[in-house]
């Protein structure tokens, strides 16, 4: 018999509140705006309140899919790694460096988003980098 | 809260021996993360037992007891925990009978941020209970209803349709309430509430909701305190209960064996005062 709560971000955009996860013998059950956080102070907005909805979800994806005879297929992520490293670099010498765009996320940290900037100026030296919210 | 340590020294030996006999305690833990619903058991660190800030823990008595139902919790109640439980209780969402109410009665300072008419729990409604801390009087009500009350009926109308404008649709208001346990929801139902519109239809989407909380709301305050819009949504329930109270003469919180008025007909509960339609 447990019951507890988990303290975390929301993932849903930039703004960060805290909310914790009701977890229940080992199950997230709900969520609760955490009140002493400083961005959101007790409150969440729609998303946040059903920021733990995906977790169990049958469609959730647990792996990498990779396309394959035109059907998508389970894959390991060294195997999906590798496919992209190697299919940007095919495309960077056929096509140039400015034939590739990097869009990152509200959802990632500012480390991550710095991350794949520096991936995409870099590595595959292009400024093709942009931001899920214009997509 | 410094004022307040022997208090929760008294409250920590009161959960302590409590903890021999029941299989859980349902309180605040804080830890380094913060502060945060959380049962605790035998063998557990107590120093880490709170009271702030209020969460609503009635939710979390109602979790546990369906889930283990043959488990008897006790739970550190404010107030308006206790309260809520009573309501939750008489709609058989919460078992009196496995439930030590270890109910904890609000400083003057507490009660009069809230605006608290009722600050500290009472025992009578629960077989076992027991409450700690000095009992301060309810404290005056919300500036806000009785300007409101000034108000023209154009005024009243103009006053709610600026604050609810700035509904942004969030469902926290419900999501937080002890009292919101229905598995379908009138505010999820399309035929309520159309999906995607931005503030939602003035004035349904609140009333329905005000409606369906009269006889119910025990005035926690908790969906104030967690709108993003900062609308006074304590203003609109301090009014339903009023009016609950005068044309029907009930309290909710008060009674677990006194029946919610909206369950019964007329001729069981039939109105205290004369309602002319106009």
């Amino acid at each position: 018999m447990e019951y507890k709560n988990v303290l975390t971000t929301c993932i849903y955009c930039g703004c960060g509140c805290g909310l914790y996860l009701e977890v229940l013998d080992g199950e997230i059950v709900g969520v609760i705006p955490a009140k002493e956080h400083p961005v959101n102070q007790g409150r969440l907005c729609i998303k946040g309140w059903n920021a733990a909805d995906f977790i169990y979800h049958p469609d959730r994806l647990k792996t990498p899919l990779i396309r394959k005879n035109g059907e998508l297929v389970e894959a390991t992520w060294d195997e999906a790694l590798s496919l992209v490293a190697e299919r940007l670099g095919t495309i960077k010498a056929e096509s140039g460096p400015n034939s590739l765009a990097f869009l990152s996320s509200a959802k990632c940290t500012n480390e991550e988003n710095y991350l794949l900037q520096k991936l995409a100026r870099a590595v595959f030296k292009t400024n093709n980098v942009d931001h899920c919210a214009r997509l | 809260m410094a004022g307040r340590d022997p208090l929760m020294e008294e409250l920590r030996a009161h959960v302590a021996a409590k903890l021999q006999e029941l299989d859980g305690v349902i309180g605040l833990r804080r830890t380094a993360e913060g502060t945060a619903p959380y049962l605790f058991q035998k063998g557990d660190d107590l120093s880490q037992l709170e009271i702030d800030p209020r969460y609503p823990l009635a939710p979390v008595v109602s979790l546990l007891q369906k889930r283990y139902p043959e488990a008897r919790f006790g739970i550190v109640a404010r107030g308006c925990d206790a309260r809520a439980l009573v309501e939750m209780a008489k709609r058989e969402q919460v078992d009196p009978d496995r439930l030590y109410l270890l109910g904890v009665a609000c400083t003057a300072e507490e009660a009069e941020e809230c605006h608290c008419a009722d600050p500290a729990p009472d025992p009578a409604p629960w077989p076992q209970a027991e409450v700690i801390g000095t009992s301060v009087g309810g404290v005056s009500p919300n500036p806000i209803v009785a300007d409101y009350e000034g108000m023209s009926l154009k005024e009243r109308r103009e006053f709610w349709q600026q604050q609810l404008l700035k509904c942004i649709k969030c469902y926290g208001c419900r999501n937080i309430c002890p009292e919101c346990f229905c598995e379908a929801c009138a505010l999820e139902d399309k035929v309520w509430v159309e999906p995607g519109v931005l503030a939602p239809p003035f004035p349904m989407f609140h009333l329905i909701r005000a409606m369906h909380m009269s006889g119910r709301c025990v005035a926690c305050r908790q969906c104030e305190l967690t709108c993003p819009a900062h609308i006074p949504l304590t203003v609109l329930y301090d009014l339903i209960r009023r009016d609950v109270e005068s044309l029907l003469g009930y309290v909710p919180g008060a009674a677990i064996s006194v029946a919610p008025p909206l369950s019964l007909t007329l001729d069981e509960a039939p109105l205290l005062v004369e309602v002319i339609a106009h």
